[in-house]
Order: structure tokens, then C-alpha cells, then sequence
């Protein structure tokens, strides 16, 4: 365990990050082992920003925010030694789709296994489906060399500019025919018109098509939603592509292990220090200026909060131009996700009649038709909560019992549709959020039927929680969706995708920056390594 | 976890070693005991019985199944008449082989496939607007393969009808113990053998009632080790292990055609169009990158490697599947052997490889990777 102070130890620094989300603390670290003296500011008594583990209820650890992990990137695992830092994923092996009135669909490890039960729903989308996954390999492996280097600049004539489009040119050439105009759909399409040129059954099609329209403010049917659904394809654990597990300890053992990577290279952390603006003079950053009033100077200043709160807030429109700022307001943040997290007193029943539990050990799906996800974005698109949404959850106490006490269980409800704009306003939000974790606690119980007398506590967060708790601008998870004119050269905006804003001396490196969220870790990298190559720090 | 054949209760009875594998989902027997050599031997001196039933199973049945499936087999299935079973292989828009397997006319507009991997939407997606329609008969039907010398006496008492002169890749619809079966006159050890086809309600009588008739010849069941040994010795190929359908492949020059599987023979170009023509006809016109040979190793080298180590000389105990590298005269690598296995009936290592067209000719000795005692070694073989 840490114990983290709030009072730095000198007043100047050269960086300082605002921010303790795990990309500032990939950032610190990165810095302080290059020798420079980095502080990271965190408001919050604890660090992590969204990928935190908090005891809510005695004995019961929730991974409150992030509930996941896939996209950490390996290669930032090994050069801050997160391992020897406590860093441990546990393997997510099962996908579970349950329909009321079925066994459901459940995905699992072995292919054979899988293909009898896909199968079950159609026989020509269980022998196609191990070829998709080699498909989607195989572009994810494309797109890996995007997020694991700075965005390319088209628009520059550069030769090292040049050269990268060239590279990424070449391995787009190096497609056969077929995966080019896989890649050119995949970027164009919406989720489930993807799918369908593949598969034609349900289950499968709206629980694939799901990882398409989390952290966005769009349906399976919204074209842009295919690409994300490709973004998540990208995870990896141990060389194993498409990949997912558990933290254990909770999603914070993560940032917990950034943190202690960062401190054991000579970084400072204070929490419990909310910072109130950057100081700027003569459009130069100087420092930051905390809400009690002390000042830290530094020779740097990073960002590691959203595009959004940074310009708005941290800098103040006044220091910034008016296209920049017009630019910054059309960022879009809508967040349209909301957690409801529960302790339970024992694994409750599901009606579906499988045995044993193997099937819940991995993330349940509940999403049985194409036509009930879309119908819980058509509630959002109008300012309400969805009645009937779409649910990922996970048991992490059945993998890992760290995390609930013996016999009694952790569960994790991300859900969709919760629009941080509901229709009353947002500052409504707390009058609503009983009822909208009923609304999820009513779905669980059309497959759980005991689950009301299993919860012991309940905790439930709405995207105005999350702006509350983490300063995530209207609670969007990904610091800024991940829709394609907002990503790569363009996150967050055109011309300033590399990590510098137009104050000099300020940086940034939260998941509003390439190449987005999803608790890679990589824009915290990229933004260290960019400042350490361009002299920014 | 791998679903049970209609023949598990007895393939579990007599596997006394617990010595399974997945095979396309399902459970398969590697030995029933705990060495495959009985086994062997029985496939090669009486007979062997194994449970085939993992393979992909598709009737293929309407006005248009022919239509379908001499567009998609490589070889012209018209030439397949009622009665006759052929081994083709198909491919892609490419002429990359996808997979390799059986087809079988039961009567006019009823066919059956076999196939390793799933196929069932490569058919469909094929049969666009045909009239024809294509079922998944995997789980329906258990296969069993009696393979051996003795297996027509064995299936001649077992069965029905005139098992005495069906000829090579013929098939009859025939009844053991009064319940209806297929049995084909196919197999993949390279000897005198029948695969019987049953529905799996009566699989365990079929089961019973061959292996009754077989107990005067010394029939066991024999399981996949020995047929691995069997099929080598045969110079069969493998889905997988000497070859890689297209759709599994992540670069393209992982990928074969048929040609460079000593298929060629298999392919009928001059025909109505099937999948792959255009490209197959290209390859046969301007010569394949890759040949598929068998390979014979000296012993007497053999020998002297593990010797130089004071060691007798290793043969594997079963099958191997992990490719090595093969290399010319000059130790410059042109291919590499995908499977292999010591033959106790040639008393000869062997292996089966694929080389680089132009770097040998038949009869030419080239050199394969051995490892002794930790150190890579090369060992002359001959083509």
C-alpha cells in the first residue's frame, strides 16, 4: 500500500502533471526515468482516475469506473517493470449471451466448444466464426502500428512524416485485395452491417456488434460504429490478440503499478490536491496554481485531464483562440455510459439452466436481439436513460476472490444507454439515479430472478458521477469518443494531435490524445516520448 | 470441452490409457493402450477399427447439387456416378487449396462430402440461387474405419450385400445387424479398408456387431498414433500439419495449391468454370513454387550421428509433426518436411515434405534437420 501525501516536496518542478489517471502516471514515470523531476497532481485521495479499485462496501473491492483490461500495451508493461509492481491480468475466457427462455450463447476458449454452441443458432455462422477472428487479426495487427506510434501527419511534407504514411502505406499494400476492402468497410461502416456480411444470427451478431458502441454516443446501426468495434479487437494479453481480463485487485491495481513504477524512478505523486488553473503568462505555461491557493512551478506542464476540462477550465478560453476553442467545443465528450456496481452475498441464479459457473467467469453480455440494443440507443437519443439496456457485466470475484469475502461476490454492470444530457438537464442527474439503477437491477432480474435478495450493497454511477467523481467531461469514459474524426490527427483536434497545445510549455497526454482511450497507456507514452525527443521538457 | 461420438461408450470402455485428444470437437482416442504399436500392427497385419465420426459430414441433395459441387471440387464431379466415391480437394478464387476430402453420388441428386474443417458456409454462399440443399450431417452420423488386410473377410461377415467385390472408392448401402449403413470401400492407411457410415441411434450396434465379427481375425480399435504412422507411410497429406487452408493462413505464401500437394491429379481443368480455374490453369502453365515429396532417410548416417554421442540411434516414438528444415548439398535450406515417423514395415525413417521447385530432382539426395543430444545436425535423405 502507498500512502500518498498532499504537499509536494519543493515548489518547482521540471513537469508537472495534472491529473493522476493512469496516463499521467505512465507519463511520470516515463519522464522520471529519464532523469527529469515530475510531479503528478491528483485530486482524488487516491490515483488511477477512471481505472480506480475503491471499498464501497467492508470487505468488498469494486473496480468503480474500468472493469477490464486488453489494451495495455505490452511493451509499456515491460519498460516501467508493472509487473514487478504488482501489475496481474487474469484472463477473461467466456463471453455468456443469455436470452430469457434459452440457454443463451456462450463463447468460450475452445473453438470446437464454441462452434457446437453457435451452432445451435446457425450452423453456416458457427463455420464462419474462427474465420472472422483470423480477419480481424490480422487488420487489428494493421492497426496496431497506429496506436503504438504518434499519429501520422497526411498533411505534412516532412520526410519523417513521409516516411511513417509510407510505412503504414506499404503494410496497407501488403493486404491481399479482399482484407483492403475489409479495412476500407470496417472503417465506414456501422457495427452490425459489418457483422451481418459475416453472420446472420442472434445472439451473436448484437453481442459482437456491442463492442462497437462502448464509450460512444451511437447504436450498432450508426455507421463509425464498425471501427471501434476493430479497437477493441486490438487488445492483446501475452500475445494472445482479442484477449481480455480481469486486474487483480481491481482495475486500480493498475494505475496502482503505474504509480509505484513512477515513485520507484524518482516521480513525485500528491493527492488530495485538486488544482484550480495553469499559470500562464504571455502564453507561456509557468506552473499550476492549487484550489487551496499554493503554487508549484514548473518548467513543463502536462494535462492529463480531458481536452474538454483542460482548455475550458485548466486554461481559460481567454488564453486560446477563437478557432481553436470553437474547435475544442465541437470535441465531442457525450458520455452515454453509467456503472452500477454490487456486492453480493452469493452468485445468483441464473434461469438458463446451464450448470456449474464456468460460464460466468467471463463477461456476460446482455444484449439478446439487434433490436433491443438499438432500442436502448433510441431512448438516449431523446434524453433518457435506457429501461431495457444493454449490460457488460463481470463477476471478477469468480476469478479472482481477492476482491469480495469468502463466498460472497463482486458484480459489474457497464451500461448503456445513461446520456450524461437527459432530457431534465444533467445537474437532474442525482433525482434519477435510484430509478435508473432499477432499471438495470430489473434487467439482471429477467435473467436472475434472485438477484434483488442477493445485493447487500449498491452502488450506482451515472455519467454525471463519473464528471463528478473524475472530472471526465459529461462522464464520456474515453476522455472524447472514439469515432474517426476525432481520432489519430485529429485528436482532439486538427493540427494539435502531438500531444503540444497552442500555450507554449503545456502538453497533454490523457486518452483525449492518440490514440485514444481504453486504458492503454499509450498516449501517456507517446506524450513522454514525444516531450523527451522534442526537447518539451 | 469435446463432445462424445454415438460410439464413446465403447471407444471409452476399451481406452484403458486415457490417452484422448480433441478432434474437431469431439473426443478421439490417440492409443487405446498405452502405446500405439499394437495398433499399428493391427492396421497393417489384421485389421483396426476407429472412430472417424469427427469429420465433417454434409449431404448435399437437390437438382442442382451437381452443379454445386463440381464448382466448387477442383475435380469434375460429373465423372462421379451413382456408387462411386472420389478424393478431390478445393480451393479458392485463388486456386489456394482449402481443404481436401471425400465425395460420394449415393444417387442422382444426393451427394455427401467429408471434409476436415467446416465447410457448410463455403456451400452456401456458393449456392446462390441454385436449387440444392446442403444439411450438416456431422452429428447425425458416426463413421467407422476398418482398416486393415483382413477387413473384407471381417466386414464381409458383419454386413450385408456384396462387400466381396466392392471395388476401390465404391460405395452400397448395406444393413449390419438389420440396421441400414453406407459403407464405402475408402480409407486413409493406404490398405485394404471400409468406412461405415451409420445413424447414431444404431451406432453401438454396429460397433458391437463388427467388432464380433472381427474376433476371429484379431480386429482391435486403434486409434489416431497408429493411423498417423499409417497415413505417412502412405504418403498421405494432412490438413494442418502439411498444409494450411487458405482461410487459416495469415500470410499468403503459407498457402498451396493443389499442385504443390501432389494433388494435380485430382484437378480437372478443361471444364465448365469451378472456383479457382483461372488461377489453377495459370499455375499449370508457368509451374508451381513448391513441390510435395516423400523423403528417405539414411540410416547409416542416421546411425552415425547419435553414435558420435555414444547413443543408440533415436527413431520417434510416434509420428512427428513439428516441421524442420530441409537443405540442398550446399546447406542452403530449400523446404521443409511437415510430417514424419519411423515405418516398422519399410524399417525406414520417413518424412513427408514440401521443397522449392528446382532445387532437386527425384532420386536426389538432400539433407534434413536432426536434433541429437541438443545439437542440430543434418542427415542426408534421399527424394
Amino acid at each position: 500500500m502507498i500512502k500518498f501525501v498532499s504537499k509536494p516536496k519543493t515548489s518547482s518542478y521540471d513537469a508537472v502533471i495534472v491529473g493522476g489517471g493512469h496516463n499521467g502516471l505512465v507519463c511520470a514515470a516515463y519522464l522520471a526515468k529519464a532523469g527529469k523531476k515530475v510531479l503528478v497532481v491528483e485530486k482524488r485521495p487516491l490515483v488511477g482516475g477512471a481505472a480506480v479499485s475503491e471499498q464501497i462496501a467492508p470487505g468488498f473491492i469494486f473496480s468503480t469506473f474500468s472493469y477490464v483490461v486488453s489494451l495495455f500495451r505490452p511493451h509499456i508493461i515491460r519498460q516501467l517493470n508493472l509487473v514487478k509492481h504488482g501489475l496481474q491480468i487474469i484472463p477473461m475466457e467466456t463471453t455468456y449471451n443469455p436470452i430469457p427462455g434459452d440457454k443463451g450463447l456462450v463463447r468460450w476458449a475452445d473453438a470446437g466448444r464454441t462452434r457446437h454452441e453457435i451452432a445451435r443458432f446457425s450452423q453456416k455462422d458457427a463455420s464462419l466464426y474462427s474465420e472472422f477472428g483470423l480477419a480481424m487479426g490480422r487488420l487489428s495487427r494493421f492497426t496496431k502500428n497506429i496506436i503504438d506510434t504518434t499519429a501520422p501527419q497526411p498533411a505534412s511534407l516532412n520526410p519523417k512524416e513521409l516516411f511513417k504514411l509510407l510505412k503504414m502505406g506499404k503494410i496497407f499494400k501488403n493486404f491481399d485485395g479482399n482484407m483492403r476492402y475489409l479495412n476500407v468497410k470496417l472503417m465506414t461502416m456501422s457495427a452490425i452491417d459489418f457483422l451481418q456480411e459475416w453472420f446472420e444470427s442472434e445472439p451473436l451478431l448484437p453481442s459482437m456488434a456491442g463492442s462497437g458502441i462502448i464509450g460512444t454516443f451511437m447504436g450498432i446501426r450508426s455507421p463509425g460504429t464498425a471501427y471501434v468495434l476493430l479497437h477493441h479487437y486490438m487488445g492483446e494479453i501475452d500475445g494472445a490478440y482479442r484477449a481480455w481480463g480481469f486486474s487483480k485487485g481491481g482495475t486500480g491495481q493498475i494505475s496502482l503499478a503505474c504509480a509505484k513504477s513512477a515513485l520507484s524512478f524518482g516521480a513525485e505523486i500528491i493527492t488530495d490536491a485538486a488544482v484550480d488553473h495553469i499559470d500562464i503568462k504571455n502564453g507561456r505555461a509557468r506552473g499550476i496554481v492549487l484550489e487551496n491557493g499554493d503554487d508549484i512551478k514548473a518548467g513543463t506542464v502536462i494535462s492529463c485531464l480531458d481536452p474538454n476540462r483542460t482548455f475550458l477550465k485548466m486554461v481559460g478560453e481567454h488564453e486560446l483562440s477563437e478557432n481553436f476553442i470553437t474547435q475544442i467545443k465541437r470535441y465531442k465528450n457525450r458520455g452515454s455510459s453509467g456503472k452500477v456496481n454490487l456486492a453480493l452475498s452469493r452468485l445468483p441464479n441464473f434461469r438458463d439452466g446451464r450448470p456449474g459457473q464456468h460460464h460466468l467467469k467471463g463477461d456476460i453480455t446482455i444484449a439478446p436481439t439487434i433490436d433491443y440494443v438499438e432500442r436502448a440507443y433510441d431512448e438516449a437519443k431523446y434524453g433518457e436513460y435506457s429501461k431495457r439496456p444493454f449490460l457488460n457485466i463481470v463477476i471478477p470475484s469468480l476469478s479472482d476472490p481477492s476482491v469480495a469475502p469468502p463466498g460472497k461476490h463482486v458484480l459489474s454492470a457497464f451500461v448503456q444507454y445513461a446520456p450524461y444530457n437527459i432530457k431534465e438537464g444533467a445537474d437532474k442527474w442525482p433525482d434519477k439515479r435510484e430509478a435508473f439503477g432499477n432499471a438495470v437491477i430489473d434487467t439482471i432480474e429477467e435473467y436472475c430472478p434472485d438477484i434483488r435478495s442477493c445485493i447487500i450493497h449498491k452502488q450506482i454511477i451515472s455519467p454525471w458521477d463519473i464528471e463528478k467523481m473524475t472530472g471526465l467531461t459529461e462522464g464520456n469514459i474515453f476522455q472524447g469518443e472514439l469515432s474517426l474524426e476525432q481520432l489519430a490527427f485529429l485528436r482532439p483536434v486538427a493540427e494539435w494531435s502531438r500531444y503540444r497545445t497552442p500555450i507554449s510549455k503545456l502538453w497533454m497526454c490523457g486518452s483525449g490524445t492518440h490514440p485514444g482511450g481504453g486504458l492503454m497507456g499509450a498516449p501517456g507514452e507517446l506524450a513522454a516520448k514525444t516531450m523527451l525527443t522534442e526537447g518539451g521538457v | 470441452m469435446p463432445i462424445k461420438s454415438p460410439f464413446h461408450q465403447r471407444t471409452s470402455q476399451f481406452c484403458q490409457s486415457m490417452n484422448w485428444k480433441d478432434w474437431a470437437g469431439y473426443y478421439a482416442v490417440v492409443s487405446y493402450d498405452t502405446n500405439h504399436e499394437q495398433e499399428y500392427f493391427a492396421y497393417r497385419h489384421a485389421a483396426g477399427l476407429m472412430d472417424v465420426t469427427p469429420l465433417f459430414k454434409y449431404e448435399v441433395t437437390g437438382p442442382d447439387s451437381l452443379h454445386l459441387l463440381s464448382r466448387i471440387m477442383a475435380k469434375d464431379i460429373n465423372k462421379v456416378k451413382q456408387g462411386q466415391v472420389t478424393y478431390c480437394c478445393w480451393c479458392d478464387d485463388d486456386g489456394k487449396i482449402l481443404d481436401d476430402g471425400t465425395v460420394s453420388c449415393l444417387s442422382q441428386d444426393h451427394y455427401r462430402v467429408t471434409s476436415a474443417e467446416p465447410v457448410f458456409h463455403w456451400f452456401h454462399q456458393n449456392a446462390r440461387s441454385l436449387k440444392v440443399t446442403i444439411e450438416d450431417i456431422t452429428s447425425r452420423f458416426g463413421i467407422l474405419a476398418l482398416q486393415g488386410p483382413l477387413s473384407r473377410e471381417i466386414l464381409t461377415h458383419a454386413a450385408g450385400g456384396d462387400i466381396a467385390s466392392l471395388g476401390f472408392f465404391k460405395l452400397i448401402d448395406s444393413t449390419i445387424d438389420n440396421r441400414r449403413v453406407t459403407i464405402t470401400r475408402t480409407g486413409y492407411t493406404g490398405d485394404l479398408g471400409y468406412e461405415i457410415w451409420c445413424e447414431n441411434n444404431d451406432a453401438l450396434v454396429v460397433y458391437d456387431a463388427v467388432m464380433e465379427s472381427g474376433k476371429n481375425y484379431q480386429l482391435i480399435p486403434a486409434g489416431l498414433a497408429a493411423l498417423d504412422v499409417a497415413r505417412i507411410e502412405a504418403g498421405f497429406i494432412m490438413n494442418g500439419v502439411d498444409y494450411f487452408s487458405a482461410n487459416h493462413c495469415v500470410i499468403n505464401s503459407r498457402k498451396s495449391t493443389p499442385f504443390e500437394l501432389n494433388l494435380g491429379w485430382s484437378v480437372n481443368l478443361n471444364r465448365d468454370s469451378f472456383i479457382g480455374q483461372q488461377a489453377l490453369k495459370k499455375e499449370k502453365k508457368e509451374g508451381s513454387l513448391w513441390q510435395f515429396v516423400g523423403l528417405e532417410y539414411d540410416w547409416d548416417a542416421y546411425e552415425k550421428i547419435f553414435a558420435n554421442f555414444d547413443l543408440p540411434p533415436q527413431t520417434p516414438a510416434q509420428a512427428w509433426r513439428t516441421a524442420v528444415p530441409v537443405y540442398n548439398k550446399n546447406g542452403k535450406q530449400i523446404g521443409r518436411a511437415t510430417s514424419g515417423a519411423w515405418s516398422p514395415i519399410l524399417k525406414k525413417n520417413l518424412a513427408l515434405a514440401s521443397i522449392k521447385t528446382g532445387n532437386f530432382t527425384m532420386g536426389d539426395t538432400l539433407h534434413i534437420e536432426v536434433t541429437a543430444e541438443y545439437e542440430r545436425k543434418s542427415c542426408p535423405v534421399t527424394v
